[in-house]
This record gives C-alpha cells, structure tokens and sequence, in this order.
C-alpha cells in the first residue's frame, strides 16, 4: 500500500479505536490467550500476552495496527514459542466466507489489478495495457453474497444446536468484517478436541464423506424399510427432507431411489453437499494453534468492523458494520464496478477525483480501488 | 473405585480390587512354592500359550478363584521370562477377553430387565460394564429407551483412530450432543485403550522372587517366545513404510486397507509366499484367516483373472500418509526399490 494511503487509513482507524474503545474487548481468560497483530505493508507480530483492556487499547493507539488477532485457543504460556506454550484447549469456531459459496453474483463484482501497471482488468487471462498475467483479484461484496452467507450461518446454527446440543446463548455470531461470518462457541464440551477430531466434526457439519449404507441403501437387498423419515433428527431427517418434499410424492420417489441403486445414490448424496451441508471452511475449524480476527476491531480488507449480529436476519454488514467517520475525503478512484455504503451507492469510477465521505474512502482504499489525493 | 463381586472380579482381573482379593485371601508369593499350586500354574501357563496364538482365552467364571488367581499367576511367569512381545500379546488377548464380557454387561442393559433370569447377577455385570467404562475411560454409557449412547466428544476421540468410513461421525446416528452405538461398538472404542491399560498393569508389577516350581513353565514361555518370534520377519532392510506396517499389525492395531495392499504387494515382490506372509494379518482386530488368504492370492495375482498387483509408489503413500521416509529413501520412487539404489556419485 502506498504510504500516503498507509498514513490517511492508520490515521481514521486509531480515531476509530479512540471513539470505540467499549466495541474492543480482551476475551475471557484473558491471561492464557495468544495475541497477535499487524501493521500494514509488514508481516505478524505473534505470541505477544495482553492482560486488560487497557493494555489492548494502548496497543491499539501506540501501533496503529492494521489487523489485531487473538488465539481461540488457551495455553498455559501463551507468548512462549508454539511448541513450548502448552495447548489446553480452544474454543470452537467457524469460518463462512462468502468467496467459498461460489456464488453466480460473483464475477458481477470482481474484478482484477494488474501488478505491473495497476490497470484494472474485468478478466485475468491478459493485462489490456501491459500483457502481464499476474494479477490481484479485487470483490466488492453484493448483498446476495451476504443473504446466501447468512443462510449458510442459520444451517450451521441449526446443526450445532440440534445435533450438537449447544447451547443458543453460546452462539456467537459475527461479521468477519470483510465478505463473512465468523461463528464463535463459548464454553463447550468440544472444546478439548484436537484438530483431527474436530477434522471430523468439521466433516460432519458439512455432510462431508457420509456413505449410503448410512441412510439405508446398501449395495444389494434394498428394502424401503431402511430409509429415512422425515421426521427423523439429525442428518438422516434433512435428506428425507431434502429427497421427499411432501408426503404424497414420497412412494414414487422411493421407487426411483431403490431401481436407481447404490452408486445414483451416492452420487446424490454427494451432490447433497452443497445443498444441505454446511459450508464452512474446514481448515478454520480444523486449526487450533490460530490467531483469530478480534472482535471490535476493524478488517484493513475492507475497513469494516468485525462485529457482533444480534440480529442476523435485519443485519446489514454495509451499515450495521461501517463505523468510520462521515467527513467528506478526496480520492482518485479507479473502480468499474459499483457498490453501496450505508444507503448511497458509489460507482461506477474510471480514474476520478472524487469526495466520498471516509468510511467509503477508506473502504475504496483498502480493497485497492483509490487513492488519497494529498 | 468399584467394589465388584468376586464374579465379576474374575471377569477384569486386571483391575486394582485385585490387590485387596489377594491381601484377604492371605495369597504371598512363598506359598506358591507348595505343590498344591500346581494346577493353577498350569492354568496360568495355558491362558499365555492360548494368548501368544492371538486366541482368546475362553475362561470359566463359574470359578472365580482358579480364574483370577490364574490371571495373577499368569503375570508371574511373563514377568519372570521377561519377554516384551508375550506381555503384549497376553495383555491383548486380555482385553480382547474382557471385551466380551464389557458387552455382556451392555447387552442385558438393553433387554427388559423384569423378564431376566438371575437378576441380581445380571445387574451386578451391567454395572460393573458401564463402571469400568467410566472409571477406566472416563465414557459415561447412558441408555435412552432401549438404546445406548455417548456424548459426542468422547466417540470422537476415538472414532478418529478407526479408518473405516462407517465410523465417520458423518454415519452415525447423531442426537442432542449423543452418538447411539451398539454395545459392541461402545467395546470396540475403547479397545486400545483396554489393551494399554493391561499392558501397564503387567508394567507396573514387581516380582522380586520366583519360587522354584515356576522355573520350568519359565523356560517353556522362553522357547515358545523363540519359536513364535520366526513367524514374524522384520529385515532390517525393509524400508521405514513397510516396518511400520508391520510394527502396527504386530501391536493389533488397525492398519488401513492401503497399508495393507502395500505391505502384501511388497512382500510378494520381494519373493515371498502367500503362506508367508498371512501370519502377519493374524493380531488385526478384524483378522479372518480365510478372507486374508483370499485377498492375498487375489493381490498375488494367483486366482480369479490373475492379474498381478505391484507395490504402490512412494507418492501415492505419502498421498496415503503411510511415507515415513528416511534419508536412506532418498532418490527411490517405490519401496521395492528401497537399499538395492547406491547413491551413483558418492
Ligand atoms: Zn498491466
Ligand atoms: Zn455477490
């Protein structure tokens, strides 16, 4: 990033933390947890111990970083080397990124940087000015990225709930800050599981592996006795759902599962994956020595704050999580896609100087797409 | 800990309660020298041999006092020969014992307790099954109608070690933080975990004298170890693939198909028999001697259409996670080439 960029985004988000130090908290047990951060154009500074609040808020103001993190993991020394911390358990967490759904929305936003010369491309075979072929890939998020994320949050929530008897009220659920959620459990009974287990439990969120035998369909001696119900909890009861619909349908579509046999089966079961599985990103769930988006604070993707949704369903991350300032900001931007911000749409931009207020500047800036002026 | 009756007792012989059996019957190791101790040393000596065959020991508990004092006899004569692979497979025939009864003890859980005969003994082996459980692995068994389950987290942590897909939390039947199982697969979690305890029990026995009767039966257990030791070739030259797969066949571990496959199409290409090599399989928690014997002479290429299977290559059992390369692996693409390569410009 430029260093006049550097300066005008450092700058909004120290007045950010100033004004917001009641958004940024240090979690529970705090003493054994892991922190990290990042300043922009540098790499991370891990295994670092804060023991208040206090402590974090004068890191926040004396670093001006732009990324802070924290372990959801406990250790007995969290600021000694990996392998010397001693792990003793981590809270469980999810990952639900809008760029993993693959969603048909996406190549309306996105759009490419070349490297060499900056000209911004809407594909990445060939730079149009250059010929490079080495490009940063730069997406807005659109509102279907974020209700199609929400859905895969709500499924997730179910699962834990019903399958997994967590508690609601240990659900926390939040923006990333960028194009996602990040779902939290507090103070479960997983959380002493090790990275291979929760492997498979990431496994089992996602309806990842499962085998036909498992909803009654063997490879021969096929009897609709096995079958699911509708009914039913857990995984066998949503494909029922899923395969049956109504109930009236149910004795054709019976039929056409017991002749289609074994492998048409399996093949819609894997197909099943995308619809009924969860899709969360596996190696989040998977990792238990990671440092992890803080919430409160701001995603220097995006300028967007990671922050608590109490309310999915109304949560609109393009105002309920944009908490820069308003004052009017002159940048010179570059952007052929356009995208809103709190109610006002911005763009389409082809290398204009424009005066946009400062939580828009700053998020034009940090997805790549303007530059201050000064 | 529990406070078992002495049947059940002399189903876990293996367990603390033993030590205050022994001190209330008065038992010290001078009294064995005694003649009359003679049939329990034999028994004693029956249920090793029975053991080192990857047998198990079928036992009478209509007896309890032959069964436990055999059992502690048992312990006697291997720590006495001093041989690690005998203790290893006593302690497995052990647990693989104590498994039927564990299951057992689930089973009539299961069943309308009001119509059972001998209730009182049944109730006596469900709770020692679902204590033990308990005490040993911390699993608590609960029952919901006529079915049994456990929390979540504590399937997982065992599930995992099995490869078998079924056991993929993904195809069990998941409930408001439970996993319902079968009884013997509740017995079949804790499997390891009951063959490392009795390992460590028969570990942490001192025996500080041997009373002159049990000198013979020693050296019986010493000769057989020799013999039985042949059964197993471990070259030092195989590569660290195939000694791996071999070291967690031989600890009755589950080793994954594709281990299998490849410790069977290296042995064969390194000129060994069907007959060979079967025995390996035998300590395999799902071992069946005639399915093996198919399966090898199928990968031999030596029934059915003959086609003749080869050794995987080192990628696809890194692939596999089955690659624990050495620097002595470096420059060879498949473990038959393993030591026949000489590093050209050394
Ligand atoms: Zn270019
Ligand atoms: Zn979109």
């Amino acid at each position: 990033m430029l260093e006049k960029n550097i300066n005008f985004v450092e700058a909004a988000l120290k007045e950010y933390y100033f004004n917001n130090f009641e958004l940024i908290h240090v979690p529970s047990r705090t003493s054994e947890r892991e922190f990290g951060y990042q300043k922009f154009n540098s790499g991370m500074t891990r295994h670092l111990t804060i023991k208040n609040d206090k402590d974090l808020h004068f890191l926040l103001m004396t670093q001006m970083p732009s990324d802070v993190y924290c372990s959801n993991a406990c250790y007995s020394f969290p600021n000694l080397p990996m392998s010397e911390k001693d792990w003793k358990e981590a809270e469980l967490i999810f990952d639900i990124d809008a760029k993993d759904l693959k969603l048909d929305c996406r190549k309306n936003h996105t759009c490419f940087k070349c490297n060499s010369c900056q000209c911004i491309n809407e594909q990445s075979s060939k730079c149009i000015k250059c010929n490079s072929d080495k490009f940063d890939v730069i997406s807005v998020t659109c509102q279907n990225c974020i209700s199609e994320t929400k859905k895969e949050v709500q499924k997730l929530v179910q699962v834990l709930t019903e399958d997994l008897a967590i508690n609601k009220e240990k659900i926390l659920v939040y923006f990333s800050g960028n194009e996602g959620f990040h779902v939290h459990i507090e103070n479960s009974e997983y959380q002493t599981l090790d990275s291979r287990e929760r492997a498979d439990l990431a496994d089992y969120i996602m309806f990842n592996g499962v085998i036909p035998e498992t909803l009654g369909i063997n490879r021969q001696n096929n009897s609709k006795m096995l079958l699911p119900d509708i009914g039913e909890k857990g995984w066998r009861g949503r494909v029922a759902r899923e395969i049956f619909g109504t109930k009236s349908k149910r004795p054709k579509i019976i039929q056409e599962i017991l002749l289609g046999g074994y492998s048409a089966f399996q093949s819609r079961l894997e197909e099943m994956r995308h619809t009924i599985g969860v899709r969360i990103d596996p190696k989040v769930t998977m990792d238990i020595h990671r440092i992890f988006r803080l919430g409160g604070s701001i995603n220097s993707k995006s300028g967007l704050s990671k922050i608590l949704c109490k309310d999915l369903e109304n949560f609109d991350p393009f105002s309920d999580a944009c908490l820069l300032g308003d004052e009017k900001v002159e940048v010179l931007a570059n952007y052929p896609i356009s995208f809103r911000l709190k109610n006002k749409k911005y763009g389409p931009y082809v290398g204009e100087t424009i005066s946009v207020p400062k939580h828009a500047a700053v998020y034009m800036i940090c997805k790549g797409l303007a530059d201050v002026t000064q | 800990m529990l406070q078992l009756g002495i049947k059940e007792l002399a189903k876990y012989p293996f367990l603390a309660e033993t030590g205050d059996y022994l001190r209330d019957k008065g038992f010290n190791l001078e009294q064995l020298s005694d003649p009359d101790w003679k049939p329990v040393v034999e028994k004693a000596y029956g249920r090793i041999v029975v053991a080192t065959t990857g047998q198990i020991y079928g036992g009478d508990i209509e007896n309890p006092d032959l069964e436990i004092l055999s059992f502690v006899i048992g312990i006697i004569l291997l720590k006495s020969a001093g041989i690690s692979t005998l203790n290893r497979r006593f302690s497995l025939a052990e647990a693989r014992r104590a498994e039927r009864y564990l299951e057992q003890g689930l089973n009539a859980l299961q069943k309308d307790r009001t119509i059972l005969e001998n209730l009182k003994l049944k109730e006596e082996s469900i709770q020692s099954s679902l204590k033990i459980i308990q005490d040993l692995f911390s699993i608590q068994v609960e029952m919901e109608d006529d079915r049994l389950k456990i929390r979540i987290a504590d399937y997982l942590k065992r599930a995992v070690h099995f490869n078998e897909r079924e056991w993929k939390l993904v195809n069990r039947q998941v409930e408001s933080g439970y996993v319902y199982l079968s009884s013997h697969e509740i017995v079949r979690l804790v499997r390891k975990e009951l063959d490392v305890y009795i390992n460590s029990k028969i570990q942490s026995v001192s025996v500080s004298f041997i009373p002159e009767t049990f000198r013979e039966r020693v050296g019986d257990l010493v000769l057989l170890a020799k013999k039985f030791s042949t059964t197993v070739i471990v070259s030092s030259d195989y590569p660290p693939c195939v000694k791996h797969a071999i070291e967690v066949l031989d600890k009755g571990e589950n080793l994954p198909h594709s281990g299998r496959f490849m410790l069977a199409t290296y042995l064969l290409a390194k000129g060994q028999t069907v007959e060979q090599i079967a025995p390996l399989f035998k300590n395999a928690p799902d071992y069946n001697e005639r399915v093996t014997k198919y399966q090898l002479e199928h990968i031999a290429g030596s029934s059915g259409k003959g086609t003749k299977y080869v050794c995987p290559s080192c990628e696809k059992l890194k692939s596999e996670n089955l690659c624990f390369a050495i620097p002595e692996c470096d420059g060879i693409i498949n473990p038959v080439q393993f030591g026949t390569r000489r590093k050209t410009n050394a």
